[in-house]
């Protein structure tokens, strides 16, 4: 599994705040919360975005409520991967669980620009910067992660997983 | 090797004898926590669940509080989808208008939740019952669908940092200056990852509310836990509360801690967290003259009863500075109550203030005092990320009780008068 796309940078300490403010919160519907998308941190982000884009930030993304709303509203915008120095627990379980991939890379959030294209292969965790030519070693995703991206979060891998 | 108080409570909950830091562990669950917004998702989850019902009706807690009464339709519909689902489970603890309070004020006080329990909650502040010595953490939705159908979750097992609390606070240093004391000292993300573990002496000179307050807080340090030993004070209060037995932990003496720091309470002033992070800390000698336009005293982490008697010691006799509206929040129906058995709601209300239902309504940017362009807020609520409680040009100041009133009083961010 791959993912390839533009990368819109971020810095340090992106909150769900930011990703998806509360006054959406009285809809629970992904099309809905994507529209909103990083509304407060960056207002061009929802029209800029197209189809399998990323996101690379540095410290802390996804610091402060445990909304699944933010993960939620970054995968239904089309963003194919997140790469981060670190992020917070809370969104990182629930970034696994919707099924958004995402990655620790502290090297790959210094060295990516705004703007710069950039592939990640979920098996190996290699991240290549097409723009500058330069590749940056991330963690790879274990099976059962993969899978669980693969059947778009955690509840359709259980399922798939039980025998009927 | 020895393990925290945090690792003893999951090898318990996980069956095993010991747990070490980063070990992964399947983990039953004593209760599980859910609100009108995080619910509806993990409803919507369930649903897709080939396993159909709840692991048992009396372990899970649906709160309707962030959006109610109901701000409009949207949250309305989810309130009623929560409502169907408890209907439909016979959920024991549900808990809607008339019955329902801030839901980390609530579940203490309705005796929901003691020592040595292992609880999830999919609202960041769960962290809040580690005041009584018990785990407790803040999760998605999903992960409380999971919890909902199974009883269990998986957890990795966290490390931890210990802070030695020494010495007495003086009369206006309160929880909340003794937490954002620690995150401004240590950073949004500096325990991420692990446990917060409270001890030492100066504990007791905490109250509950307290330590309520700063175990609420360990979310904004980027903590999985905050946890604080059960002594005598914890044990009354529980006892008063809850009909359940409970368990008492108590941390291995060689058990490992990445980092130590010792605090002397004596020596901490009324903090304040500026815009736009709470670990951007001052004390309020060093804040300078910031004039403001609303105070909101209430939330999960001020909301309590001890809370609002220190805004009304304040506020008592006299009048909230023209151009500021100050809000306060009773966190619960029972705190509400006592405030007003007390006089206190007499007292807010004669000095200008006005007195809501329970709600978390202003603290996330919901309703109920939503910020202007420009505007600027202290509020004893928990995070002051750009745009929290409305415009993103507007400002948040993050403060105990007592500076909240003081500077509702003077229209300028200001300290209670030593």
């Amino acid at each position: 599994m791959k993912a390839c796309g533009r990368v819109f940078k971020y810095g340090d300490n992106v909150d769900t705040d930011v990703i998806i403010p509360a006054r959406y919160l009285n809809s629970s519907d992904p099309g809905e919360l994507a529209a909103h998308c990083m509304e407060d941190i960056d207002k061009e982000f929802i029209h800029k975005v197209q189809k399998g884009d990323l996101i690379v930030a540095d410290k802390n993304f996804g610091c402060g409520s445990s909304r699944e709303h933010a993960p939620i509203a970054i995968k239904a915008a089309g963003v194919s991967c997140v790469i981060a120095e670190t992020f917070a627990r809370i969104f990182y379980r629930n970034a696994i669980n919707i099924g958004l991939p995402i990655i620790e890379c502290p090297k790959a959030a210094q060295s990516i620009e705004e703007g710069d294209q950039v592939e990640v292969d979920f098996d190996s965790g290699v991240i290549t910067n097409k723009t500058k030519q330069e590749t940056y070693q991330g963690q790879a995703f274990p099976e059962f992660m993969q899978k669980i991206i693969a059947a778009e979060g955690l509840v359709n891998y259980i399922n798939n997983s039980v025998t009927d | 090797m020895g393990m925290t108080m945090t690792q003893k409570i999951l090898a318990a909950h996980a069956g095993l004898d010991s747990v070490s830091a980063g070990q992964l562990i399947e983990a039953d669950l004593d209760l599980v926590l859910g609100n009108d917004i995080t619910s509806p998702v993990a409803i919507h989850e369930m649903d897709k669940m080939k396993t159909k019902g709840v692991f048992h009706k009396d372990k899970i807690a649906l709160v309707m509080d962030h959006f109610v009464p109901n701000k409009d339709i949207k949250s309305a519909q989810h309130c009623k989808c929560v409502r169907e689902f408890a209907a439909k489970h016979e959920i024991t603890n549900y808990f809607d208008v008339g019955e329902m309070g801030i839901e980390h004020a609530l579940l203490p006080e309705q005796g929901l939740v003691v020592a040595g329990d292992v609880i999830i909650g999919a609202d960041s502040h769960t962290c809040t019952y580690g005041a009584l010595g018990a785990f407790s953490t803040g999760v998605g939705s999903t992960d409380m669908a999971a919890g909902m159908a199974t009883g269990k979750s998986w957890f990795k097992v966290p490390s931890a940092i210990k802070f030695q609390l020494v010495g007495k606070p003086s009369k206006w240093v309160s929880g909340k200056d003794v937490i954002l004391h620690i995150i401004g000292m240590i950073g949004v993300d500096g325990a991420l990852y692990k446990s917060m573990e409270f001890v030492g002496e100066g504990i007791r000179h905490l109250s509950m509310d307290d330590r309520f307050t700063i175990a609420n807080m360990a979310i904004e340090a980027g903590g999985k836990n905050g946890i604080f030993p059960v002594d005598d004070l914890a044990r009354a209060y529980m006892k008063e509360h809850s009909k359940r037995e409970f368990t008492v932990y108590e941390a291995d003496e060689d058990a490992e801690y990445e980092e130590t720091y010792t605090i002397d309470l004596s020596q901490l002033k009324p903090t304040v967290a500026f815009p736009h992070l709470p670990e951007n800390t001052r004390t309020i000698d060093e804040a300078g003259e910031i004039a403001i336009h609303q105070v909101v005293i209430g939330s999960c982490t001020n909301g309590r009863l001890e809370d609002l008697k220190t805004a009304a010691e304040i506020l008592r006799g006299k009048k909230v500075a023209k151009g500021v509206r100050c809000i306060v929040i009773p966190a619960t129906q029972r705190i509400y109550l006592d405030a007003m058995e007390l006089g206190l709601i007499r007292d807010f209300i004669e000095a200008g203030a006005i007195v809501s239902t329970p709600t978390c309504g202003p603290c996330l940017g919901g309703y109920m005092g939503i910020l202007a362009e420009g505007e600027r807020c202290v509020s004893t609520t928990n995070r002051n990320f750009v745009g929290r409680m409305g415009h993103v040009d507007s400002e948040i100041y993050l403060a105990s009780p007592a500076v909240a009133a003081a500077s509702a009083l003077t229209g300028t961010l200001s300290g209670p008068k030593m």
